[in-house]
């Protein structure tokens, strides 16, 4: 098991603007999405081994979007959660799906509800809408008249 | 074995075969069973042959033989998908059908008029012709086989001499048919069924065919009249030591593949093929062939039943006169029946038990286990034959 | 938004050889007898053998993520029994914990105790309609009855209590909705009497016959490696040797104080998977044995305000259902409904590894290693 300052201390050391916040269950860990790439593949090997991506999802804080990656180790079983903010007009991040295979399905359903774009990405086409669908429903100004049920 | 007339074809056997039936109905076997219908039989061709000339008594005859079988087509359709519902029902610990009818006797025959009110669908894109051909196809090659089976001691169509060899032959052709709509149904599904059992009831055809041989073998006929009466002393399943109940194994697995029944049925996988080659239709075409299964299945447990448990024959013990004289009491028609349904639940309790194999393990279990063993089991049989050891 | 939905001409006639004229694609659902509901896979096949698996979703995708955003913390929990409606209990569970966990609410302990006997009774009837269905796949149709046989008095059991067979809705924040039946611990008692001499039939009737076997062994084959890169949760993980027992990892409610064992099975295998499943059977009888007699008395529900609030933060919830790890992930800004709320479905990540399960086998592999994944759609199209 490693602790959080052990960690904390191999980020900073590769990413010193990289902030953090332990206010909650886990060390939220926020990163620089053009880093992001760089910094997942060295959390995924020895000596922290950050093997399993349980979810991986996207935030609309209306201002920007905050993509949530949250990582285990099956073999330390330590948890964290990473964050990088993403741009709304152009929402763009590396894709992590050849790291973490479950990453390709997880940001096919990110880019279909939210519309972040995850470069280098296999197959980044919709996952649950058809293809000529328009709009990201799960974004904050998403509306529709028709079927959005508001109590 | 009697050959065949040189210079005579299939109809001159045919007619010399009915005329022998004047003469001798059983060829000098014991001639009291009042319950083989021979009585009937006999009494129509005598006032038919005292009325009329031979031609027309032919064509009598015909006319009542396809009255006849269509009605027991229609009859076991009805009968057998009861049965099958029945039994699937008990093994599954529910009561089945039991509201139309005493047990539900007649829901078959409700099932059947809701069929015939349906829309017989023929999908666009299809090949009209053959997509409406196939259902026939299926239907008559099942009509055919019925031809030399015997359903009690006298009460058979065509006791050809190369019986034996004509059920081999026409059973294959169903296959035709199941390719046949396959094709033409313009759907993938049906195009993936009938490709699978093609190449199934090819394979099959094989063992079938071997493990039927093992009797012929020892019988030294392909006719089925002579195939029972040999089997007057015992039923060659007692009779014929081991090597005939591997015959016998082999030809359960072989006709359950034939007919395309679970644990066998790829043809028509519903998890994998949702219905295989019938995918499309739709209607009374569709009963068809639900209708040519049962059929196929009364055909296939008719043959084993003649072949290896004696057809209509009754139980025999070597020389206990007596115990014979008491089975004898039994009508042969029953003896018949009995044993054909015996063989029809077997293959039916197969289907609600066992697992689907998948397609490359089908093909092994008869290239790699099935096709050899019976190979080997026809030389020992052959042995078995020449040195007389058998009872 | 929405555009009109455009009328696609078919040629009259398909060609089964489209695209590169060797390769048959076929669609496997939405509508089929194996996809257990409507899971659309698009498969590319060369003869009977599997090139490409291509998993289509959205058929009935609700966005009950979007939906939950315009709920109150009381609502929204009712809404994710229709995710994975054969562990509705989990689910609900998974909700009222993050709630309570945001919220401090302390839990009664027999509120614990019957949240967590409700879900191992949960976990039975999920197992028992999973054994039969994926019996049916492979083409055995009985073991569906037997299996029905005794999920059937689950469902009684939970309908006495909870009012509802399927979407119970019985857990709420700080609690249980109403106290169990009095006749229920006697119910459940005689369910374990009867379900412990009918579990032999399931290894009689299926686990031992020999073409299941050799239906099931070598197929779907997942590495440990792969399962764990691929987020496989649950029995699919535990097949493949990832020891993934949320109850034993991380124990919520009363898990750490009762015995039971992970389940573990090294093969990888269509086999593995079906082995784990049916062991769990028996080892959520243990867990009820050891928690129905000893029901503590006392509230069922803690008092909470009429109006539930969560602090600003982010809360995420971890439980075992059925089918593997469901993480609730809400996100809140302090008001009554939930800023951002995930569901991190088990399903989803074990459906992703279908395709590199089955890829070179044959169809009836493809039924076979489906049937194990134990997939329900809801939860996967949430």
């Amino acid at each position: 098991m490693m602790t959080n300052e052990e960690i904390k201390a191999f980020i900073s050391g590769i990413q010193p603007s990289a902030t953090y916040d332990e206010t909650g269950e886990w060390l939220n860990i926020h990163v620089d999405a053009s880093q992001w790439k760089s910094l997942a593949n060295l959390l995924r090997n020895a000596p922290f081994n950050f093997d399993y991506l349980f979810s991986l999802t996207c935030i609309d804080w209306k201002t920007h979007m905050t993509m949530v990656y949250h990582l285990s180790s099956t073999l330390h079983r330590h948890t964290i959660v990473l964050k990088a903010k993403v741009d709304r007009a152009d929402a763009q991040i590396e894709s992590v799906s050849d790291i973490w295979k479950t990453a390709e399905f997880h940001e096919r359903e990110v880019y279909d509800l939210f519309g972040v774009r995850f470069s280098n990405h296999p197959d980044m086409r919709r996952l649950i809408l058809t293809d000529d669908f328009e709009g990201y429903p799960l974004r904050k100004d998403f509306d529709d008249p028709v079927n959005m049920i508001k109590l | 074995m009697k050959a065949p007339t040189p210079e005579g074809g299939i109809m001159e056997e045919m007619k010399e075969r009915i005329i022998e039936y004047k003469i001798s109905p059983f060829r000098g076997w014991r001639n009291w069973d009042m319950f083989s219908l021979k009585g009937i039989t006999n009494w129509i061709q005598g006032w038919l042959s005292a009325n009329f000339s031979s031609a027309w008594v032919l064509f009598f005859e015909s006319v009542i033989v396809i009255l006849l079988a269509t009605t027991l087509f229609a009859l076991l359709g009805l009968v057998l998908v009861w049965m099958e519902r029945k039994v699937a029902a008990h093994m599954q610990i529910r009561l089945g059908p039991n509201r139309v009818g005493p047990m539900g006797i007649f829901q078959t025959s409700a099932d059947t008029l809701k069929l015939i009110l349906k829309e017989g669908l023929t999908p666009d894109g299809a090949d009209k012709f053959l997509f409406n051909l196939a259902p026939f196809v299926v239907m008559i090659v099942a009509m055919l086989l019925l031809a030399p089976i015997a359903f009690a001691k006298g009460f058979q169509v065509w006791d050809l001499n190369i019986g034996v060899l004509y059920v081999s032959a026409v059973s294959s052709l169903s296959v035709i048919g199941i390719l046949m709509a396959g094709w033409a149904s313009n759907n993938k599904y049906s195009l993936l069924g009938a490709m699978r059992s093609g190449a199934q009831i090819v394979s099959y055809e094989l063992s079938a065919g071997l493990s039927i041989l093992t009797i012929v073998v020892l019988t030294g006929s392909l006719q089925i009249g002579d195939i029972i009466s040999s089997q007057q002393n015992g039923w060659w399943l007692f009779k014929g030591h081991i090597p005939v109940i591997i015959a016998f194994v082999i030809f359960i697995i072989a006709a359950t593949a034939e007919t395309n029944r679970a644990p066998f049925d790829l043809a028509e996988a519903e998890s994998e093929l949702t219905a295989g080659f019938h995918t499309e239709y739709s209607g009374m075409k569709f009963a068809l062939f639900f209708l040519a299964e049962y059929i196929n299945i009364f055909i296939v447990c008719a043959i084993g039943a003649t072949l290896f448990l004696g057809g209509w024959m009754p139980l025999h013990i070597g020389n206990w006169e007596g115990f014979n004289h008491i089975m004898d009491y039994i009508p042969s028609s029953i003896w018949f029946f009995a044993k054909t349904f015996f063989m029809i639940f077997l293959i039916m309790w197969f289907r609600w038990t066992f697992p689907r194999l998948r397609v490359d393990q089908l093909l092994n279990l008869e290239w790699k286990y099935l096709l050899p063993i019976s190979l080997f089991n026809l030389l020992l049989v052959t042995v078995i034959a020449i040195l007389g050891w058998h009872f | 938004m929405y555009t009109e939905t455009q009328i696609v001409e078919r040629p009259a006639v398909i060609d089964p050889f489209e695209g590169d004229g060797e390769n048959l694609v076929i669609n496997i659902g939405p509508q089929h007898p194996a996809t257990h509901g409507v899971l659309h896979l698009v498969v590319t096949l060369n003869g009977e053998t599997i090139k490409k698996v291509e998993p289509h979703l959205g058929y009935i995708h609700r966005s009950i993520e979007k939906m939950c955003e315009s709920l109150s913390y009381r609502q929204f929990i009712y809404v994710t029994s229709r995710m994975d409606y054969l562990s509705a209990h989990i689910n609900n569970h998974a909700c009222a914990m993050t709630v309570e966990k945001g919220m401090q609410i302390e839990v009664p302990a027999r509120a614990q105790y019957i949240r967590v006997i409700m879900d191992e009774l949960t976990r039975i009837a999920s197992h028992e309609l999973w054994w039969g269905a994926m019996a049916m796949d492979l083409g055995a149709f009985t073991p569906f009855f037997y299996a029905f046989r005794e999920r059937e008095t689950i469902n009684d059991i939970m309908e006495q209590t909870c009012g509802a067979r399927l979407t119970m809705n019985y857990m709420v924040p700080g609690g249980v909705m109403a106290d169990l039946h009095p006749t229920f611990q006697q119910k459940v008692k005689d369910f374990i009497t009867l379900f412990k001499s009918n579990i032999d039939e399931y290894d009689e009737l299926v686990t031992g016959n020999i073409i299941f076997q050799s239906r099931t062994k070598g197929v779907g084959y997942l590495s440990k490696e792969d399962a764990i890169s691929y987020g496989c949760t649950g029995p699919v993980g535990r097949g493949s040797g990832v020891s993934c027992d949320i109850r034993k990892i991380y124990p919520y409610e009363v898990y750490n104080q009762v015995q039971f064992d992970e389940m573990l099975e090294t093969g990888g295998d269509s086999f593995s998977r079906y082995q784990v499943r049916v062991k769990e059977l028996r080892e959520s009888i243990k867990i009820i044995e050891q928690l129905i007699d000893n029901v503590p008395a006392g509230d069922y529900l803690a008092k909470t305000k009429a109006v539930l609030k969560l602090p600003k933060g982010e809360f995420y919830t971890r439980v075992e259902t059925a089918r593997g790890e469901l993480g609730v992930y809400i996100v809140s800004e302090g008001g009554t409904t939930p800023y951002r709320i995930k569901f991190r479905s088990p399903g989803f990540s074990n459906l992703s590894a279908l395709d590199h399960m089955v890829r070179g086998s044959k169809i009836g592999d493809l039924m076979a290693t489906m049937g194990t994944l134990d997939l329900v759609i809801p939860d996967i199209d949430r």
